[in-house]
């Protein structure tokens, strides 16, 4: 049982999470609301990461974030070190591969409210922060909360594209789905076992408890 | 200078072209057909909507003005607004709804103030109830007092009785008709629903595709249309050309050529003499002589035809008659069922009526249709 693989799992899948949520309500709201140019092409690059292979994705995001390019570089000067093989980096990959199971429930969710109730809002003389915080969220959060937990989800079991731009360096970049692949290569059948049960049991957990409170919160609004 | 001045103008994507002003405390109508623009005013005073061009001023006070870029943001505006499908908070009770509106008062005072609203559309003991636990009749009054909560320079209600059944709109006119005395804002409401209008209405603004065709009291835009274009949305079914003849100025009437047949108007010099008229005559002013006894107002513009056809709605009949063979324009006549029955009019029988002479009114000849662009 490779526990610092799980723990990285779970700080990757929770930083992820996190970042999401306000990159999710912010891109979630903006395609939800507004009609705009190249509309199409941000909902687009946004599911890019469904139907791309996870190799493929994480080829683009190693030449992209790679010491030579104009990001890596960025990087380096500001913060020095590198991008790549990094948590860091893996938690930009991470971010930006969930970017489709975060983004479409939220978009969703904010357009399934009506437009009356967010314009009643601002009549009502709230800002829009306080008509974000005391209406959109309240109304939308079933569906946030769906995009978060399937994007820790997919965090814990994401493989390639963690091996490409990650490497598999223990308490850096090595998560347990990789753990898994490693222990599975060395014939370590009973640690394997033992992970596979664990991301099994979280991802079942996790999965059930947003089915059950989204249902509960549909029904009281009914 | 108190009360709503509105003026915007726009040809895309919705063409606009009105100014309107609404004193405090009166109510008034903005009727038309959809795509008429009604709507889209109502959003631009609210400042959900942004023309082109435009000028919104409430008590003095500029909410907008795009002639010098400047935009109060909707949540900033004072502005009350019952929306056509109320807009309700759904996670809220009735109760925070009406609280939600309630930014401007110091936080304790807010639920007594919201239970006094309450009390006001009559929903006192639902505080707790939800949305989705309010009849529509509740809701649009829970709507009502969150609008009124906001304590607006300018109530905008945007055809909130549309959602009811009749019933309840009844009773919901007659609950609006009471809150009213209490207001002493401008009022807008918008609605299709000309009898609505009438019965709220203290003025009536008529629209079509942007455009403002007549504004005044909604009797007198019923009865006195100033264009055919009005006369139709105002659903006035008697529209027949004709020209006026000669005025008698020391009988006070006006006479009429319409196809031959002289008719006395109210006398109206305005009109030259020779031009080619539109006019019309509400269905209620055409009066049918009892047929087994002649009456005095067998004088008064007679007319003879033969009934076309004959619609009962409730107590009132309504009769298309056929004055001529050639004519294909039909008299309409609004009668009551007894009187109907009294005189045993069905389909096919010939008929003598007369036109009230003061009820006809001229209006310029009907412009050839306009193409839509």
């Amino acid at each position: 049982m490779d526990w610092a693989a799980f723990w990285l799992s779970i700080r990757l899948g929770v930083l992820t999470v996190a970042l999401l949520l306000p990159i999710g309500v912010w891109l979630g709201r903006l395609l939800a609301y507004r009609q705009f140019r190249g509309k199409a092409i941000v909902e687009g690059l946004v599911a890019l990461p469904l139907v791309l292979p996870p190799t493929v994705f994480g080829y683009y995001l190693l030449v992209t974030f790679g010491a030579a390019s104009p990001i890596g570089q960025l990087w380096h000067s500001v913060f020095g070190g590198q991008l790549v093989f990094t948590f860091e980096g893996l938690l930009i990959a991470s971010i930006i591969f969930n970017l489709p199971f975060a983004i479409q429930p939220m978009q969703r969710a904010f357009e399934a409210i009506p437009s009356d109730v967010r314009e009643a809002a601002q009549c009502c003389g709230m800002s829009p922060w306080q008509g974000l915080l005391r209406v959109e969220l309240p109304l939308a959060w079933p569906g946030i909360l769906t995009a978060l937990v399937l994007s820790f989800a997919h965090t814990l079991g994401e493989f390639g594209i963690v091996l490409m731009v990650g490497g598999s360096i223990p308490g850096e970049t090595k998560t347990i789905a990789i753990a898994i692949y490693d222990r599975v290569q060395a014939f370590d059948d009973a640690s394997a076992a033992k992970m596979s049960a664990l991301l099994l049991a979280v991802s079942l957990v996790t999965i059930t408890a947003t089915f059950y409170f989204s249902r509960r919160v549909g029904r009281r609004l009914g | 200078m108190r009360g709503l001045d509105v003026r915007l103008r726009q040809d895309t994507p919705i063409p606009l072209d009105v100014t309107l002003a609404c004193p405090p405390g009166e109510l008034l109508a903005l009727v038309g057909p959809s795509g008429s623009g009604k709507s889209t005013i109502l959003r631009s005073i609210a400042g959900l909507y942004r023309p082109l061009e435009g000028k919104v001023l409430v008590d003095g006070e500029v909410w907008s003005d795009t002639s010098i870029k400047a935009d109060i943001p909707t949540w900033q505006r004072r502005v009350g607004l019952v929306f056509q499908s109320y807009g309700l908070f759904p996670h809220m009770t009735a109760l925070d709804n009406i609280e939600a509106a309630l930014g401007h008062v110091p936080t304790a005072d807010r639920n007594r103030r919201a239970s006094e609203l309450l009390s006001l559309v009559n929903l006192h003991g639902l505080e707790g109830r939800r949305p989705a636990e309010l009849s529509g009749g509740q809701q649009q009054r829970v709507a009502v007092a969150r609008a009124l909560a906001r304590e607006p320079k300018v109530l905008l209600l945007d055809e909130p009785f549309s959602a009811v059944d009749k019933v309840t709109r009844g009773r919901l006119y007659r609950e609006l008709a009471a809150i009213r005395q209490r207001l002493d804002m401008p009022i807008i409401l918008v609605t299709h629903d000309l009898d609505e209008a009438m019965m709220l209405a203290d003025r009536m603004c008529l629209l079509q595709r942007g455009h403002i065709l007549q504004v005044g009291r909604p009797l007198d835009i019923m009865s006195k249309p100033v264009s055919v274009e009005a006369a139709r949305l105002v659903g006035q079914r008697n529209v027949f050309p004709g020209r006026i003849v000669e005025h008698l100025a020391n009988e006070g009437v006006t006479i009429l050529d319409w196809r031959g047949r002289r008719l006395e108007t109210p006398h109206a010099p305005a009109w030259s003499v020779g031009t080619e008229v539109s006019w019309l005559i509400p269905p209620g002013k055409v009066i049918l002589h009892r047929r087994d006894r002649p009456s005095r107002g067998e004088a008064e513009n007679p007319v003879m035809g033969v009934i076309d056809s004959l619609i009962w709605l409730g107590d009132t009949m309504i009769a298309t008659v056929r004055l001529e063979a050639s004519e294909t324009r039909l008299l309409t006549f609004h009668i009551a069922r007894h009187a109907a029955e009294r005189n045993k009019l069905a389909k096919g029988e010939k008929v003598e009526l007369s036109l009230i002479a003061e009820a006809i009114h001229v209006m310029p000849a009907a412009q050839p249709r306009r193409r839509k662009a």
